[in-house]
C-alpha cells in the first residue's frame, strides 16, 4: 500500500469496488456530461425554435471527408490509450510510454487538421461564429471539445514524462492514473462521436 | 496530484507529531490539510460576506432617501459612481447585481460547503483528510482567483456587471458593450463565474469521494451525522447543476465577444437602432440554463444549513434527532426534486400553461420534504431540557424564520398569484428570509458551535447573545416590510420607487427596512469583536466542551495533521444522547459500551 494515512488510493474500496481516483474520475465525467448535455440541448432548442429560418445549404457547409478522417483519428487514439494502460498492467513501461506518445501524436493530428483544414479556411471564407446560429454552435461546441483534447494532451504529456517517475516507487498507482486518464480520453472521443453526426451529417 | 508530494505528505504512520519540514507557506498558505483549507475558506468567504453586505447598506440609502447624497462616505466614490455623493442609477444596478453574486457565490455557499464542509465533514467521518488533498487546495485557490476576478469589475470603465445577479439576456449581452469595447463588467462577471464553477466542481467531486470512500470502520451510511448527509446531497447538486451554467456562461461570452446570437432574438432593437446581431437566438434559453443551476443552488444554500442546525439541536436538546431516517430520505428526495422545479422562476415568460402546470406541481411536491425536515427538527425539541447557549439560540431562531421564508414561497410557486408577485419586493423578502435568518443564522450557529474545535477556546456568551438578539430583531425588521412593499406592487429592481404613486405610498416601509438593515449591520459588530478577540482571550475549553457524540469531538483540539492519533472505529449511531442505563447522558460514536 502506497500511503498509510489515506486509504483506497490504490486498492479498491470494498463497498464501491473502485479506488478513490477512479470514482472521482467518473463523477467528474458525470459533470462533463451535464456540460455538453446543456450545449446539445441548446442546439436542439435553437434549431427547433428556428423552424424554416434555420440556415441550410452553403451556409452550413462542413467537409464530411475531413470530419470522417478526424473521427477515425480519435477512435484510433482511444485504442492506443487502452494499449498504453494494458501494457502498463502487464508491467511493460517502455511499451506503455510508446502508446502514450502515440496517443498524443494522434491528438495533435486531430488538432492540426481541425485548425489548418477547417477553422482557418472557414475564417478566410468569412464563415464566422457571428455568421449564423449554425456556425455559432459549430465553433462553440467544437472549440470547447478541442480545448478538452488539448487538456488531454497536457495530462497525457505529464504522465509520459515527469509523472512517469511514479512507476519506480509505485507501478500500480501509476497504472491507475493512466486508467483514469484513459476514462477521460474515451469520454472526449465519445463527445466527438456525438458532435460529428450532429454538425457534419445533417 | 503529483505523486511524490503525496508520499511525503502522508507516507508515515506517525503523523500525530506534526511535520516540522513544512515551511510557513506550505503549512498555512498553500496547504493541503483540509482543516487549514477550511479556515482559509471561512476567512475569505466571511470577508466577501461582509463586503457584499456593505454594498447593500449603500443601496438601502438610495432606496430610503432617493436622490439624496450619501452622508460621510458619498464623496469617496468619485464622479463615475456618485457625482456629488448622489448614487447614479448605473452604479445602483452594479451594486444590486454584485450584491447578489457575491452573497450567493462568494459568501454563503463557500462558507457552508468550503468552510464548514471542509473542516467538519472529514472529522465527522473519521477520515485523515479529504480523498484528494491537492485538488482541495486547488479548489480553494480557483475560488479565490474567481473572487478577485469578480471584484476587478468595479475598476474597469463602465463599472461592475449591472444586469442583475441573474444576468438575463438580451440585456446582459448588450449591457456595457460599445463598439470595440466588450471587456467590461459583464464579461468579467462571466469569466469570474467560470472560475467559481470550476472551483465548486473540483470541491464536489472531492466531497462525494471522501464521504463514500473514507468513512471510518463501522461508520455505515445510516450512522452518518445528518450534517454529512447534507454535504453529500449538496455535493451532488453542485456537481450536476453547475455545468449547465458553465455552458450558459460560455454561450453568453460568445454572444458578447464573438458576436454570436445564442440569446439574441431576430429583429432586436437596442436604443432605437437595429442591433448588429444576426438573430435567431432565444432569450428564454438563457433563463432555462440559468435556473437549471440556480434552483438547485437554492438548496445548496439551505441543505448544509439544515445539517448544521440538526447537529446543534441534537447536541443541545440532549436527545436523538426525531426521525433520523425520515430526515435522510427527505433530504435525498429534496435533492432529486430540486432538479425539476426550475421553471417556476419563469411563469411570466410566456412559456405556456402546460409547462407552468408541470412546474407548479413539482414545486408543490418539493415543499413536502422541506416541511417534513422542519417538522422533524421541531419535534426533536419536544420534551427536552434545552441548553440555551448561543449556537442553540441561532438554531432555534432558524426554525420559525426558515418556515416564514419557505411558506411565503408557496404563492410564488403557483402561476396565478405569481402574476401579481413576480419580480416584486415580495420575492426579495421571501428568499432573504430563507437565506439570512435561514442559511446565515445556521452559519452563525455553526461558528459558535465549532469555534472551540478550531481554536480550543469558546466565543464569549454575552457578546454572542448581543449578536443574536440584534440579528433576530434586525433581520425581521428588514425583511418583513418587504412583503407588504411587494404586495403593493413595487418592482424589485427600481432605483427610486417614489416616482410611482404605488411606490410612494409604501416608502415609509422601505425606510423602516433601511434603518433595520443598518441596525442589523451594527449588531454584527459584537460578533466581529468576539470572533477576533476570542482567539486569544476566549475561555479555554476541553476537547469536547459541548459533550457531543460525533467524531469531530473525539480528536485533540485543535486536531493534528492527520486528524486522529488513533484511527477511530464507530460502534453506534450519531446521536446517542440520554441513552437509558448509560453512565453519562451522551455516548460518543467511537465508544464500545
Amino acid at each position: 500500500m502506497s500511503s498509510a494515512a489515506l486509504p483506497y488510493t490504490v486498492e479498491p474500496h470494498p463497498l464501491t469496488g473502485v479506488y478513490s481516483g477512479k470514482l472521482g474520475t467518473w463523477l467528474f465525467l458525470a459533470s462533463e456530461v451535464m456540460l455538453f448535455g446543456a450545449l446539445f440541448s441548446s442546439y436542439v432548442l435553437l434549431r427547433v425554435g428556428a423552424g424554416d429560418a434555420w440556415p441550410s445549404g452553403e451556409a452550413t457547409h462542413l467537409s464530411v471527408p475531413i470530419g470522417t478522417f478526424n473521427t477515425l483519428v480519435l477512435i484510433v487514439s482511444s485504442v492506443t490509450m487502452v494499449m498504453a494502460w494494458a501494457s502498463l498492467k502487464m508491467g511493460n513501461l517502455a511499451k506503455g510510454r510508446m502508446f502514450l506518445a502515440l496517443t498524443i501524436a494522434l491528438a495533435l493530428v486531430f488538432i492540426v487538421v481541425k485548425l489548418l483544414l477547417e477553422y482557418i479556411p472557414k475564417f478566410r471564407g468569412h464563415h464566422l461564429p457571428s455568421t449564423n446560429t449554425f456556425y455559432a454552435l459549430y465553433f462553440t461546441m467544437t472549440g470547447l471539445h478541442a480545448l478538452h483534447i488539448i487538456g488531454g494532451i497536457v495530462v497525457i504529456g505529464y504522465f509520459l514524462f515527469p509523472g512517469a517517475a511514479l512507476w519506480r516507487t509505485d507501478p500500480e498507482y501509476y497504472t491507475n492514473r493512466i486508467e483514469c486518464t484513459g476514462l477521460y480520453w474515451h469520454f472526449v472521443d465519445l463527445v466527438w462521436i456525438f458532435l460529428f453526426p450532429v454538425l457534419y451529417l445533417t | 496530484m503529483a505523486a511524490h508530494d503525496h508520499h511525503t505528505h502522508d507516507g508515515h504512520q506517525t503523523h500525530g507529531h506534526g511535520h516540522p519540514e513544512l515551511g510557513f507557506w506550505r503549512k498555512y498558505v498553500f496547504s493541503t490539510d483540509h482543516k487549514i483549507i477550511g479556515v482559509q475558506y471561512a476567512i475569505t468567504s466571511l470577508t466577501f460576506l461582509f463586503f457584499g453586505f456593505c454594498l447593500v447598506m449603500l443601496m438601502r440609502w438610495q432606496l430610503a432617501f432617493p436622490g439624496k447624497p450619501v452622508p460621510l462616505i458619498g464623496g469617496l466614490f468619485g464622479e463615475t459612481m456618485m457625482p456629488g455623493g448622489v448614487m447614479l442609477p448605473e452604479f445602483y444596478n452594479s451594486l444590486g447585481a454584485m450584491h447578489g453574486t457575491i452573497m450567493v457565490f462568494l459568501g454563503v455557499v463557500p462558507l457552508l460547503v468550503g468552510a464548514f464542509g471542509n473542516y467538519v465533514m472529514p472529522l465527522q467521518i473519521g477520515a485523515p483528510d479529504m480523498a484528494f488533498p491537492k485538488l482541495n487546495m486547488m479548489s480553494y485557490w480557483v475560488y479565490f482567483v474567481g473572487g478577485i476576478v469578480m471584484l476587478t469589475g468595479f475598476f474597469v470603465p463602465g463599472g461592475a456587471a449591472n444586469s442583475g445577479w441573474t444576468s438575463y439576456a438580451p440585456l446582459s449581452v448588450v449591457s456595457q458593450v460599445s463598439r470595440n469595447m466588450w471587456f467590461t463588467g459583464q464579461t468579467i462577471w462571466l469569466l469570474g463565474m467560470v472560475f467559481l464553477i470550476t472551483s465548486s466542481l473540483l470541491g464536489s467531486v472531492n466531497f462525494i469521494v471522501t464521504i463514500i470512500q473514507l468513512r471510518a470502520k463501522g461508520l455505515e451510511f445510516f450512522r452518518l451525522p445528518f450534517f454529512v448527509w447534507a454535504q453529500f446531497v449538496t455535493a451532488f447538486l453542485l456537481l450536476l447543476a453547475f455545468p449547465p451554467l458553465e455552458a450558459a456562461a460560455v454561450l453568453q461570452l460568445m454572444d458578447r465577444v464573438a458576436g454570436t446570437s445564442f440569446f439574441m432574438p431576430t429583429g432586436l432593437v437596442v436604443s432605437g437602432q437595429q442591433g448588429h446581431w444576426t438573430g435567431g437566438g432565444s432569450p428564454l434559453l438563457w433563463q432555462h440554463l440559468f435556473w437549471f443551476l440556480a434552483h438547485p443552488e437554492v438548496y445548496v444554500l439551505i441543505l448544509p444549513g439544515m445539517g448544521i442546525v440538526s447537529e446543534v439541536i441534537a447536541n443541545n436538546t440532549r436527545k436523538p434527532l426525531w426521525g433520523y431516517r425520515v430526515l435522510v430520505y427527505s433530504l435525498v428526495f429534496l435533492g432529486f426534486m430540486s432538479f425539476i422545479v426550475w421553471a417556476h422562476h419563469m411563469f411570466m415568460t410566456g412559456m405556456g400553461t402546460r409547462m407552468a402546470a408541470f412546474f407548479a406541481t413539482t414545486t408543490m411536491i418539493i415543499s413536502v420534504p422541506s416541511v417534513v425536515i422542519l417538522t422533524a427538527l421541531l419535534l426533536s425539541l419536544h420534551g427536552s431540557c434545552i441548553r440555551f447557549n448561543v449556537p442553540m439560540l441561532f438554531a432555534l431562531a432558524f426554525l420559525p424564520m426558515f418556515a416564514i421564508g419557505g411558506l411565503t414561497g408557496l404563492p410564488l410557486g403557483l402561476p396565478a398569484p405569481d402574476i401579481h408577485l413576480h419580480d416584486t419586493y415580495y420575492v426579495i423578502g421571501h428568499f432573504h428570509y430563507v437565506v439570512v435568518p435561514g442559511s446565515i443564522f445556521a452559519i452563525f450557529a455553526g461558528i459558535y458551535h465549532w469555534y472551540p474545535k478550531v481554536t480550543g477556546r469558546k466565543l464569549n456568551e454575552f457578546l454572542g447573545k448581543l449578536h443574536f438578539w440584534g440579528s433576530v430583531v434586525g433581520a425581521n425588521l428588514v425583511f418583513m416590510p418587504m412583503f407588504f412593499v411587494g404586495m403593493a406592487g413595487v418592482s424589485r429592481r427600481l432605483y427610486d420607487q417614489t416616482v410611482y404613486q404605488h411606490g410612494a405610498n409604501v416608502q415609509t416601509l422601505t425606510q423602516i427596512s433601511s434603518f433595520a438593515a443598518w441596525f442589523f449591520g451594527l449588531s454584527q459588530i459584537p460578533f466581529i469583536i468576539n470572533f477576533f478577540a476570542s482567539i486569544r482571550a476566549g475561555k479555554k475549553v476541553s476537547d469536547n466542551p459541548w459533550e457531543a457524540t460525533t467524531l469531530e469531538w473525539a480528536t485533540p483540539t485543535p486536531p493534528p495533521h492527520g486528524n486522529f492519533p488513533v484511527i477511530p472505529v464507530v460502534y453506534r449511531g450519531p446521536y446517542e444522547y440520554s441513552v437509558p442505563g448509560a453512565s453519562r447522558d451522551y455516548v460518543p460514536q467511537n465508544v464500545t459500551a
